[in-house]
């Protein structure tokens, strides 16, 4: 497979990165070198193969419903870039 | 001799003994620090009032004569993507340039109960991106042993610090071979645990199914007393194992008589340096001495792990990386008008070229019609890798190999190239992806550069990794060589 | 409107988010109680700073699971969670833990009743993720401010099938769905706090065709009322459209609730593109027959059963035990009455005339009114034995309701026992009939009417207190004793 400078602009823009152009064209022939080694998996047949998300066995690790202390609001907002009534502010949803 | 050449056991009878004080030792890596990181770069952020503050509590507790903690007084260094409360965490990025953390990550809560003293945060690649510390978005960290070559990545900072005697031990995170390549770089120990061992709650996430918080080491008695410190269930992390963490330090009996050795031959071929490769045979005979045996064995889908890496670990950042939005923490960008300019500039200004390289491509492989091409498969073959780890463990104590194809390469050499850079991974990787434990120890230098043995257990089998490098080192003196500063 | 309605079928599928009512967040222990300072509940884990991880909150799993099985829902033994990415600010991490393609339930039904006949409406899935937080604008909509109280509230989302061929289905849905949950004590289903929320999707096709039309999405219905007004106002637009030979667009819709019309989302039209993967913080859910059987044990019997028990076993109307199933508090109280009267039907009536009445007058719910079943059951035990007069009963009723006194005490306190004494009662009609001749002449001329009117004068005399039986009576023999 490899892709586009258009696949890159998609794919910039689902991860909310702005590339410049030159960033772009580099990006394209990176992804499309690292992606041509990639299809190298391709060599191997893996039709009965399991996928492995986890390498050790675990399940159902839960916690009880117990409640622990919030944080006090000093520290929840002590990184907040901009802040307004214990709020953290932010620039209008629609552009 | 420097302080920090004693072994632990040293240094706990003179603080017994009053011939030394917490301050002391805490002085001793300050002024290292402020002799040697010009050249060298470790450091990021030196917490030197922390630091101060915490020997003097320290020796108040000496002279009450009350029990210590495993580590204690000993400074410590932290790489910078674990976080520690109200102490500046950046993972060498710009955008968490200002981020100060609101609680400690468990191993940090771990090291404080153990009473080490936290001297600063290291540099690293960018995220933890990066196999040379070139990625950091604020410093380049040098080779002690040469500076003008890398100290490896992306724990580079880690393995520089503990090299250049600027802190006793260091904390670093392995995702496909972070703390043993720069360990290898830079002639110190490095282990990566079996994943679950350690808490990752409070490692920033790079690759969740892959990361490991581990020590970097002068020798590997150190690195039994850190792993000891710093190794247990966690109920903060869902991915934390339940098991009972055995006396690591005990297991060091120096006996390797009738142990089995697997060499993959996959990981001598081509592309391996001829010195590293020499360097690795060496060893091994070192191994027969003591009553070892080894064979060449295969692991056949090593060549196909760097590419189902990078697809799994850069598809996990992709989503990791998502919460450096610009909103609650980090540095916003000036320049954001309207929200989605919020979350686009802030980000493409704040994260380096590697960092968006590997979102992209993380991104690309997740995406809607791309999944079961590269995510799918890679975490098929990710399978078939940790097959070839089950079957040869069912016959072999131990797999041994080079821990890196060359020994550390000139700055500038590689990073213009990323997917050369990531081939040479090639001997750390597969282990990060079947999850098992290993261990870098020097075995040999060429070129006045250090060459590091890869020592790979099974499973929670961090008892046997340890002993068997241990025997290497007591045979072998590679461990005691210093670079000049 | 109508000609349209009998061109097209209407084809309505409902995605219904409940909150569960946890004590804790799904993935970390805020507290999920409504209505604290904005960002007082919240950790470094729910605002998603870097290193923090997710751990499960047993309950929530333990109610989603409930939650699908009182849907009818076949339950995973195998069940894990991904993540669905996307950015926004109320989004602390930029993704939602979800569960993508391994749920907790799927292949569920509820039943509702419409004119009178049961209509099974399929249920694909439900699913256990996260809530987000909450933004408020400021600024005349320049600004928004962000409060992540809420995220992390567990949640499921129950998707339907598309079943559903009126808007008035669809709000029987919505009430069965909402029975169910509070039945199963999951969730206290408010949607005017949220802890209930609704998205349509329609679309209409002319009958006959198999083929589904072009839906649109509505959201935006903060009410029951609402979703069905919402979806008849669309049902009419999008027949409108196409009596006039146009193409319905696919798309998001806002529902307005003051117009009552809907009107395209702005900004949505991206193409989303959420790169599910499962998440590798969280480790999988196995779900053993042990595990689900416990679940299940928990699970009290359902509106459904109770109905069916109600008129099978009480001759209850089928509409009255729809009525009363309704809510699990009424049911309750329907059977603790009935251990104090035998009469199901007067019960029955007293509960949906006095009580539900009082309760809408004065706009509460039952939860606030006092009266207990065994008060109603006494109650009713009172007017058969004579003791109190239906009439009279309507005003210890009232006294119940606001202070839960017994009836017994209340007609004691007030004298408002029935006069049954023959005596007393034939005085006062003696009096009546001597005082109206007119009335009395009536009768005789065989206006039976008129009767009424003297039995209103001596129960006016007697302050309503005298049996009405006997003074009906007591009249007629005065009357013939003439």
């Amino acid at each position: 497979m490899s892709i586009s400078i258009q696949d890159v602009e998609h794919v910039a823009k689902l991860a909310r990165l702005e590339l410049r152009q030159e960033e772009k064209e580099t990006f394209t022939g990176q992804l499309n070198a690292i992606l041509k080694y990639m299809d190298k998996l391709n060599e191997l047949d893996t039709s009965n193969v399991q996928p492995t998300s986890h390498v050790l066995p675990l399940v159902n690790v839960m916690r009880e419903d117990e409640p622990h202390e919030s944080l006090p609001i000093e520290k929840v907002m002590l990184n907040a870039p901009d802040e307004e009534d214990g709020q953290f502010r932010v620039p209008a949803v629609i552009e | 001799m420097s302080l920090f050449d004693l072994k632990l056991q040293d240094i706990h009878n003179r603080l017994t003994n009053k011939e030394l004080s917490v301050s002391d030792l805490v002085d001793a890596s300050l002024a290292r620090i402020q002799a040697v990181d010009d050249k060298v770069g470790a450091f990021l952020r030196v917490d030197e009032e922390g630091a101060r503050a915490a020997a003097r509590r320290l020796d108040d507790k000496l002279a009450s004569g009350e029990e210590r903690g495993l580590l204690f007084g000993l400074p410590a260094g932290i790489k910078d993507n674990i976080v520690t409360e109200g102490l500046i965490t950046t993972c060498a990025s710009k955008l968490l340039a200002n981020y100060v953390p609101i609680y400690d990550a468990t191993v940090m809560k771990k090291l404080k109960a153990a009473e080490s003293v936290t001297i600063g945060k290291l540099n690293m690649d960018e995220f933890a991106m990066g196999g040379s510390n070139e990625n950091s978005a604020f410093q380049l960290t040098r080779n002690p042993w040469n500076t003008e070559h890398v100290p490896g990545g992306s724990s580079g900072g880690s393995a520089a610090a503990v090299a250049a005697g600027e802190v006793y031990f260091a904390l670093g995170s392995d995702t496909g071979g972070s703390i043993r390549q720069p360990a290898a770089y830079c002639g110190v120990v490095g282990l990566k645990p079996t994943y679950g061992l350690v808490s990752r709650y409070g490692l920033v996430a790079f690759a969740s199914s892959l990361d490991q918080i581990g020590p970097l080491t002068k020798n590997v008695e150190d690195a039994a007393y850190v792993l000891q410190s710093i190794a247990g269930y966690d109920r903060f992390d869902s991915t934390s194992a339940n098991v009972d963490i055995p006396d690591y330090v005990s297991a060091l009996t120096g006996d390797v008589k009738g142990l089995k050795i697997g060499v993959p031959k996959e990981y001598m071929g081509e592309g391996i340096d001829p010195a590293v490769k020499e360097a690795v045979l060496n060893a091994l005979k070192t191994f027969e001495s003591l009553g070892a045996t080894w064979e060449e064995i295969s692991m056949p889908h090593t060549e196909y792990a760097i590419a189902a890496y990078y697809i799994i670990a850069s598809s996990e950042a992709s989503s990791n990386l998502a919460r450096f939005d610009g909103i609650r923490y980090g540095v916003r960008s000036p320049n954001a008008g309207n929200l989605l300019e919020v979350f686009e500039k802030s980000r493409s200004e704040g994260f380096g070229p590697e960092v968006k390289r590997r979102i992209m491509l993380g991104t690309y492989a997740l995406s809607s019609g791309y999944y079961d091409a590269y995510y799918l498969k890679a975490q098929k073959v990710r399978t078939l890798v940790k097959q070839d780890f089950d079957r040869a463990f069912e016959q072999y104590d131990v797999i041994i190999g080079p821990t890196a194809p060359t020994p550390a390469f000139r700055i500038g050499s590689k990073i213009h190239d990323p997917l050369t850079m990531y081939l040479n991974d090639i001997c750390t990787i597969p282990v990060n992806l079947a999850g098992v434990p290993a261990i870098s120890v020097p075995c040999g230098q060429a070129d006045g550069l250090p060459i590091g043995l890869q020592i790979i257990g099974k499973a929670f089998d961090e008892s046997t990794v340890l002993r068997v490098a241990h025997a290497f080192e007591q045979s072998t003196e590679y461990h005691k060589l210093r670079p000049s500063l | 409107m109508t000609a349209t309605q009998s061109k097209y079928e209407t084809v309505i599928g409902l995605e219904v988010h409940v909150e569960l009512h946890t004590r804790t967040k799904i993935f970390c222990g805020c507290s999920t109680s409504f209505g604290a300072p904005p960002n007082t509940h919240t950790c470094p884990v729910c605002l998603g700073h870097p290193g923090v991880l997710p751990v499960l909150n047993r309950q929530a799993v333990e109610y989603a699971m409930k939650a699908a099985m009182a849907l009818n829902c076949e339950i995973a033994t195998d069940a894990k969670f991904d993540r669905k990415n996307y950015f926004y600010p109320d989004s602390p991490k930029a993704y939602q833990i979800s569960q993508y393609d391994q749920p907790i339930g799927q292949n569920g039904w509820i039943d509702i009743e419409v004119n009178g006949e049961t209509k099974r409406i399929g249920i694909t899935r439900v699913h256990l993720e996260e809530d987000a937080g909450k933004l408020t604008h400021v600024d005349g909509g320049m600004a928004s401010l962000v409060d992540f109280n809420r995220v992390g509230t567990p949640l499921i989302e129950i998707v339907s099938e598309p079943d559903i061929r009126s808007p008035e289905e669809a709000r029987l849905y919505l009430e069965k769905l909402r029975a169910i949950m509070l039945y199963c004590e999951v969730s206290d289903v408010k949607m005017e706090e949220g802890s209930l929320r609704c998205d349509a999707n329609i679309s209409l096709r002319p009958y006959g065709q198999e083929k589904f039309g072009t839906r649109t999405e509505l959201k935006n219905m903060n009410s029951f009322r609402s979703v069905q007004r919402g979806l008849e106002y669309e049902q009419w637009r999008q027949a409108d459209i196409l009596d006039s030979g146009g193409e319905v667009v696919q798309e998001t819709r806002r529902y307005d609730d003051e117009s009552g019309k809907t009107f395209p989302m702005r900004g949505k039209e991206e193409s989303h593109d959420y790169r599910y993967f499962p998440d590798p913080d969280l480790v999988r859910l196995h779900i053993d027959d042990e595990w689900k059987a416990r679940v299940r044990a928990s699970i009290p019997e359902l509106p459904d059963s109770r109905k069916a028990r109600y008129v099978k076993d009480y001759g209850l109307p089928s509409y009255d035990a729809e009525v009363i199933t309704a809510s699990k508090q009424l049911a309750d109280f329907f059977e603790d009455s009935l251990n104090y009267t035998k009469d199901a039907k007067a019960v029955a009536n007293w509960i949906m005339g006095d009580l539900l009445g009082y309760l809408n007058a004065n706009n509460l719910e039952f939860s606030q009114v006092k009266v207990t079943g065994r008060g109603l059951g006494e109650m009713i035990g009172l007017i058969e034995k004579g003791t109190i007069s239906g009439k009279i009963a309507k005003t210890v009723f009232r006294e119940m309701l606001e202070t839960g006194k017994s009836p017994q005490s209340i007609v004691e306190e007030k004298g408002l026992v029935q006069i049954n004494d023959e005596g007393a009662i034939k005085a006062v009609v003696e009096k009546v009939v001597a005082n109206n001749p007119q009335s009395v002449a009536d009768f005789k001329a065989g206006k039976e009417k008129a009767i009424g009117f003297l039995v209103g004068q001596v129960m006016k005399e007697t302050k309503g207190k005298a049996n009405p039986g006997l003074v009906n009576k007591l009249i007629v023999d005065a009357i013939n004793s003439l």
